[in-house]
């Protein structure tokens, strides 16, 4: 990147001011993210050492080293701490290849991450794009759903003083009761009486995105001013007009907003719907899986799948958001 | 009232009522199952109308319309005869619940007490504990909120393996998930509420000559509190979630989790509602105990003071 300020002869060429103006920002932005990434790693990189140091020196005493705790008896009761100060070298020089370690190190993890997506075929069993694929129907089929039924709840409760008054308690209420834990139940019922597949999962996702969207379309649907309202009444506007017209355009803000955390709360649903199904596919298989057979490479790369597939899921709402409100010279 | 004149016309009440009868009339010809569950309904959303244009109606409709629901459920269950194995009915949960007093009681104890109020608070205590760190530089605020944003929107119920193979299955292991999950969101709130105060008020501090600690004591943790509230709040669902989710994944024969998924195995679905029961009744309480703990502390703010 070249130094040339924006104002000066010849800086308009190859790049615009505005594109300058928004590595500008990135530039004062990017710096503390990048930092506090960095640091993250490092931290990481540090705890791994401890956490795997047994299973370091239980490997450094097969190959015939001798260690200052002689036998893996003396070791067992030792925290890692303690073995790391022990023999710092072989904890320090084995704490990042191991195969099934404690903590993977960061490598370890993209490596995992880029040998199931990129090397392998799309239809392969331990291709993670499949599961993901797999877990991504009923997100987005539990999102669809949610978000519309929450829309409409909303717009029942602005309408209607009872709805207002009675269904708003319960909607709060209805979210204390920890669905993930009814999560299984839902599945096996729902599986006894023939509904399989992606819709139990759907209903969990849907469970869980519908609250942010109502709560925050109630808050949108209200926002159109006092002198706004009165001036549709003017006009003898009807509430089908004046919601068309006024409230729904009023409230894409604050819908967009809630969407994105409906849509992370949907990939939650669905990765835990696939637990009681038995890991057969999915991210949440995968997670599941990878805790039977002891796999912690294989769950720490699933976990940063679905970290990856909810920035993804958040982001595309994101820049949904910056066209329509763009469009709209909302923004 | 000339504008009244003017606005669309409103059904008149015995317009709505003869509506009603129609429909129950169009139901009692599928089923009398269905025209009589559709009646009580009616009739019960009727006096909820009434109820809710007295002044008691702010509690009062909200309790009608609980009681509503649990009516037309236990109706439906009765009348279309639904497997107990599909959907019980309230009073057959209320039986399960009142003779598995003692079971559920243990379950409560490991589940709720244990493993996410001792995450809760030792989760919310780290969080706000960094946050004030964090607050006093201006970079790490800048490089630690969109991390923080992005950490809080992960499945962080997904590490609930990882913690259980490394602290065992005992209430320790449930009680770092909700160390975890409660992290986060606790610290982004607190950390964005310390940043919520004008040039103003910061100014007129500096004036006076605050030291940073009677900066902190007397405007920024004042005006963070709100924020503080949300993140707790927040948490305290998270919290039940992520115990009750990494029971799932090994414990002791008891708790929350280990019921609801064992009994789900044995298709024993009463006590599953019940043990469901006791984690929202629970859920609830928590939930409302942030919520008048906020009411008290922070009642100078716009959000409390419009309410009763």
């Amino acid at each position: 990147m070249t130094d040339t300020q924006i104002s000066a002869p010849g800086a308009g060429i190859g790049r615009s001011g505005r594109v300058a103006l928004a590595m500008r920002g990135m530039h004062h932005r990017l710096g503390p993210v990048l930092a506090v990434v960095a640091a993250l790693i490092a931290l990481w990189y540090l705890a791994a050492i401890p956490m795997n140091a047994q299973n370091s020196l239980m490997l450094a005493e097969r190959e015939g080293i001798v260690l200052t705790p002689a036998t893996a008896s003396e070791r067992r009761n030792m925290s890692g701490f303690a073995l790391t100060l022990a023999e710092p070298s072989q904890a320090v020089a084995r704490a990042f290849a191991q195969d099934r370690p404690r903590l993977p190190s960061p490598h370890q993890v993209l490596a995992e991450l880029w040998d199931s997506t990129v090397n392998q075929n799309v239809t392969s069993k331990r291709s993670l794009v499949r599961h993901a694929g797999i877990t991504l129907a009923p997100t987005l089929l539990g999102f669809v759903i949610g978000s519309l039924a929450g829309i409409a709840l909303a717009v029942g409760i602005v309408h209607s003083r009872l709805m207002d008054l009675s269904v708003m308690p319960w909607a709060i209420a209805s979210q204390t009761i920890p669905i993930l834990a009814i999560a299984p139940m839902i599945i096996v019922v729902l599986n006894s009486i023939g509904v399989q597949g992606v819709l139990p999962k759907a209903i969990i996702s849907a469970y869980l995105s519908f609250f942010p969207v109502t709560v925050g379309m109630v808050k949108g649907l209200r926002a159109p001013s006092p002198s706004d309202l009165d001036l549709m009444r003017t006009w003898n506007a009807s509430a089908t007009r004046t919601l068309l017209s006024l409230r729904l355009p009023t409230s894409l803000p604050y819908l967009f907003t809630s969407l994105k955390i409906a849509v992370a709360a949907a990939l939650v649903g669905a990765i835990v719907g696939e637990f009681p199904t038995g890991a057969v596919s999915g991210l949440g298989a995968r997670l599941l899986a990878g805790s039977y057979y002891g796999q912690t490479v294989q769950i720490w790369s699933a976990l940063f799948g679905a970290a990856i597939v909810a920035a993804a899921l958040v982001a595309a709402i994101g820049l949904a958001q910056r066209v329509t409100l763009k469009r709209m010279g909302l923004s | 009232m000339t504008v009244a004149a003017h606005r669309p016309a409103r059904l008149a009440p015995w317009g709505l009522a003869l509506g009603g009868f129609v429909l129950i009339g169009v139901a009692f010809l599928v089923g009398w199952q269905l025209a009589l569950v559709l009646a009580v309904w009616l009739a019960l959303w009727a006096v909820n109308v009434g109820v809710a244009r007295t002044t008691a109606g702010t509690w009062a409709a909200p309790v009608l319309f609980g009681l509503t629901l649990l009516i037309l459920w236990e109706l439906t269950v009765r009348l279309f005869n639904v497997p107990g194995v599909i959907l019980p009915a309230p009073t057959q949960i209320a039986v399960a619940l009142a003779e598995n007093t003692n079971m559920l009681r243990a379950d409560f104890v490991q589940t709720v007490l244990k493993g996410a109020l001792g995450g809760w608070l030792i989760g919310s205590t780290a969080g706000i504990a960094t946050a004030l760190l964090v607050a006093r530089s201006d970079f790490l605020r800048r490089g630690l909120l969109p991390v923080g944003n992005f950490v809080a929107a992960l499945p962080i119920v997904g590490t609930a393996p990882i913690l259980v193979m490394w602290f065992g299955f005992g209430w320790e292991s449930k009680a770092a998930v909700v160390v975890v999950m409660v992290f986060f969101p606790v610290l982004v709130n607190t950390v964005a509420g310390l940043a919520d105060t004008t040039s103003m008020q910061r100014d007129l501090m500096r004036t006076y000559g605050a030291s940073a600690g009677q900066d902190l004591r007397y405007l920024r943790a004042p005006s963070a509190l709100p924020f503080v509230f949300n993140g707790l709040k927040i948490a305290t669902t998270l919290a039940l979630i992520g115990a009750i989710v990494a029971e799932f994944f090994g414990s002791p024969t008891f708790g929350l989790g280990f019921r609801i998924s064992t009994e789900v195995g044995r298709l024993n679905l009463p006590v599953v509602w019940a043990a469901i029961v006791v984690a929202a009744v629970t859920g609830s309480l928590w939930y409302g105990a942030i919520a008048m703990l906020e009411k008290r502390l922070t009642f100078w703010h716009p959000s409390q003071r419009g309410r009763g």
